[in-house]
């Protein structure tokens, strides 16, 4: 009890000092007195201690199981694991935003240290918009989502943490994820700051590339751990549904793919201005939204967690006072930071840029109505409908063809202007390309020519960033990267297509063959732990060359609160994942089987580790300038 | 140069009143989702009033096609209760069903919901027979059209198929007690 109330107690005293920043970085602007910035530094600390102090109160109380403080009550019980009692902490609604203000807080503080040598009204700039920001949530977090409510009396026990959020990879999904979102507001405060101080320019590229690299790898990451929990907790066998919520954490992404290639054309040619601008503005809009659709419950999904409206409110309240802050600015400055009118050659690494923007922006216009399309409908018709994957194979796929293409061939251009040349080796990539596609085709079973295009253009984009890597003078973040895009793209692609699935009733000694494999229901058994009991069956998988793999899904039914889950059993290998999954029908005799069979799954959890590893090599990359 | 930029700045401010009434209006829209009901109920609306959709499903002892509406029509009251032999919470119901088949002017309707022959014919043989006409819904897809979320659920409704109430999970004494009530008049 006191604790919590001590919790609460340090979040106020940290709003305090966020206005306190707010003050002095206002009074810094007109009256530029040393003084005042060394006060800014000291609120910055305080702000960013209080917030700490706070979290760890939280951290505590759950590591005790306090369960007269609500939060801990409502997500966490006496007998939970001590990973999952800490882990419990970000596992709700209160807890998360707690730790979205302490990586905010943390943020700031390191982007006022890190930013000494730019111009001190950027910084202060900076400063105001971000303060906005944190200031908003912590109003939220104080006002709507307490984490520090307390209980009278002290409930004995706590309701536990919801089973399918007890995961490892979830457990860290959220504060990776967390840090790629935001880190777009840094971008976001850094954007309106150098539009209204005149600093759109290369100098601010430089600066700011390194806190996109680190929210886009950061999201990269989170993203990544969200799917492979999709893949073993959920038990459907897929790792990306475009369930609206992991659409929301796409779009920002996509934007900030954009804005990555955007800025380093800011940065080299002094191009592309006001659109860095918006799409500074747009990524953090879209994490904001984010949070907004998935905190507020106006969607349904695997991800819901809060039903308050009250939340929902504020935080679209706060979404578009912000929305309207970067209008008005855009609006009034635009003309401080005018484009200095260059042509752009069509063979150059800007048009490539260029096209590469097009292309991200289609893509985010595609996801964006997908999600938000049935909200309107249902709004404005009472229609209820929802979005699947063949709406966006049908306006993704299509378009991915040209991307790929483009992907291939721009990097190897150079700035202001190519100058083309035929070269033999184009032939031989002609070829080699042809060969390996038809190879490839031959293993498939399926066939048609839309796919035999995109299987050539995949194959052309590997080969194409693979040769960038013995090149002089190249750039070797990008080129892992994109690697690591192209090898995604190909293992998402013969997954998708080779995927095989069989579905059964069956009881214990029963078998069932699918393709070259029978599948034998070999025992059942039972067994008795800490927050769970679970039924684990045994299966035997013989191949035609009398191969034995055995599998153990389980069916795990938690005791805090009830709930039953399905954990598939899978045997990972580098070509294939094979993937089981049991459900009750009746008596603990007869069960439904899912057995499914997954090649190269694991190709597509490598390929994006890759694109991550890219990511993280180009922010400690200390040479600065490639071709 | 002075017309044209007055010209210029005329459009600007025409566009941003254009961006800003595209926003006013997302904000509205997503206002009003917040508060709008999140549970999905497809059966058809005529003004305030809900009714049960129609649908044929072959019966589960004859296997005879039957219309429900048809069957409706031939009482003052049913219920249409969906459920499984597989759904535990339907055995505990089932004997809160059978005190209310003894209603004169009542009768009940099961959808049988996803289920084996075999099973839902011992599932009654063992737990005893509430139902006027049993449908069975093989796939599902005539639940999900009635609105159902799960097993069991229970609608009752009039002659005329207009729901009256709609009870979502097992019912309970307090349910039964309901409709009496309505029954009874």
């Amino acid at each position: 009890m006191i604790l919590s109330n001590a919790g609460f107690l340090f979040l106020l005293l940290g709003l305090t000092s966020s206005f306190a920043v707010f003050l002095c970085a206002v009074l810094n602007i007109k009256k530029n007195l040393l003084n005042l910035e060394k006060n800014i530094y000291k609120f910055l600390t305080l702000q960013f201690f209080f917030v700490v102090i706070g979290f760890f109160i939280l951290l505590y109380t759950f590591i005790i199981s306090d369960f007269s403080n609500e939060t801990v009550y409502n997500n966490s019980h006496s007998t939970k694991p001590l990973f999952y009692k800490i882990t419990g902490l970000w596992g709700n609604h209160e807890g998360s935003l707690l730790l979205w203000l302490l990586v905010l807080t943390s943020f700031i503080l390191f982007f006022f240290f890190s930013s000494k040598d730019e111009p001190k009204n950027f910084r202060l700039y900076t400063v105001i918009f971000h303060q906005i920001i944190v200031i908003g949530f912590f109003i939220f977090v104080l006002k709507t989502s307490n984490p520090f409510d307390t209980l009278f009396p002290i409930p004995s026990e706590g309701l536990g943490l919801n089973p399918i959020l007890q995961d490892p990879a979830l457990a860290i999904h959220p504060p990776i994820l967390y840090v790629g979102y935001v880190g777009t507001s840094i971008i976001f405060a850094s954007a309106l700051a150098a539009m209204v101080t005149g600093y759109v320019n290369n100098l601010w590229a430089k600066n700011l590339k390194k806190w996109v690299l680190i929210s886009w790898t950061f999201l990269t990451g989170g993203i990544l751990l969200g799917s492979i929990w999709a893949y073993y907790e959920l038990g459907w066998g897929g790792f990306w549904f475009w369930d609206p919520v992991e659409n929301i954490s796409l779009m920002p992404w996509l934007s900030l793919t954009a804005l990555l290639h955007c800025i380093l054309t800011l940065e080299k040619r002094d191009l592309f201005k006001n659109w860095s601008i918006i799409l500074s503005i747009v990524t953090f809009m879209l994490s904001v939204s984010g949070t907004f659709l998935v905190r507020s419950g106006i969607l349904n999904s695997v991800h819901t967690f809060a039903n308050d409206p009250s939340r929902g409110i504020y935080i679209l309240i706060f979404l578009f006072v912000l929305i309207f802050i970067s209008f008005v600015i855009f609006f009034i400055f635009e003309n401080k930071n005018l484009e200095n009118k260059k042509e752009i050659f069509f063979l150059s690494k800007e048009t490539s840029v260029l096209i590469n923007n097009w292309f991200m922006i289609y893509f985010l216009s595609v996801v964006l109505i997908g999600t938000v399309y049935p909200i309107f409908l249902d709004v404005i018709t009472s229609e209820k409908i929802s979005v699947g994957p063949p709406f966006y194979n049908k306006l993704l796929i299509p378009f991915l063809i040209p991307f790929f293409l483009f992907m291939s061939v721009g990097p190897s251009m150079s700035w202001i202007k190519t100058n083309l040349k035929f070269k033999a080796s184009y032939i031989y990539y002609f070829l080699l390309t042809s060969a390996a596609t038809i190879i490839t085709i031959y293993f498939l079973t399926q066939k048609d020519f839309l796919l035999i295009i995109l299987v050539f253009s995949l194959v052309f984009l590997s080969f194409k960033t693979l040769t960038n890597f013995f090149k002089n003078n190249t750039n070797h973040a990008q080129n892992l990267s994109h690697l690591g895009f192209a090898m995604l793209m190909l293992s998402i692609l013969f997954n998708s297509i080779s995927s095989t699935e069989i579905i059964k009733n069956i009881e214990v000694g029963e078998s069932f063959i699918s393709k070259n494999e029978k599948i034998t229901f070999e025992e059942v058994k039972t067994n008795e732990k800490k927050n769970y009991s679970s039924i684990i069956g045994t299966f035997e998988v013989k191949n035609k060359n009398n191969k034995i793999i055995k599998l153990y899904p389980e069916i795990r039914i938690y005791n805090q609160p009830v709930i039953a889950t399905s954990e598939a059993a899978i045997k990972t290998t580098l070509f294939k994942d094979r993937f089981i999954t049991i459900n009750l029908i009746k008596d603990e005799q007869l069960f439904n089987v899912r057995y499914q069979n997954k090649p190269f799954m694991i190709w597509i959890w490598i390929s994006t580790l890759i694109i991550i590893f890219g990511g993280t090599f180009a922010v400690f990359s200390k040479k600065k300038n490639y071709s | 140069m002075g017309v044209h930029l007055r010209f210029l700045v005329k459009k600007k401010i025409t566009l941003s009143f254009l961006i800003l009434a595209f926003f006013v209006f997302c904000f509205l829209v997503f206002n009003k989702a917040l508060f709008k009901d999140k549970i999905y109920s497809p059966e058809f609306k005529d003004g305030k009033t809900t009714y049960l959709v129609d649908f044929s499903l072959p019966e589960l002892y004859s296997a005879n096609e039957i219309k429900l509406s048809e069957v409706i029509e031939n009482k003052d009251f049913s219920i249409v209760n969906i459920w499984a032999s597989w759904c535990v919470p339907c055995r505990e119901e089932n004997d809160l069903l059978k005190s209310l088949s003894s209603l004169s002017s009542l009768q009940i309707i099961g959808i049988n919901y996803k289920d084996r022959k075999k099973n839902s014919i011992k599932f009654l043989n063992d737990y005893g027979n509430p139902f006027k006409y049993n449908l069975v819904d093989k796939d599902g897809t005539e639940s999900i059209n009635l609105g159902a979320y799960g097993v069991p659920e229970t609608f009752l409704v009039n002659k005329n198929r207009k729901i009256l109430i709609k009870i979502i999970g097992p019912i309970n004494d307090n349910d039964v007690k309901q409709i009496r009530e309505i029954v009874n008049g």
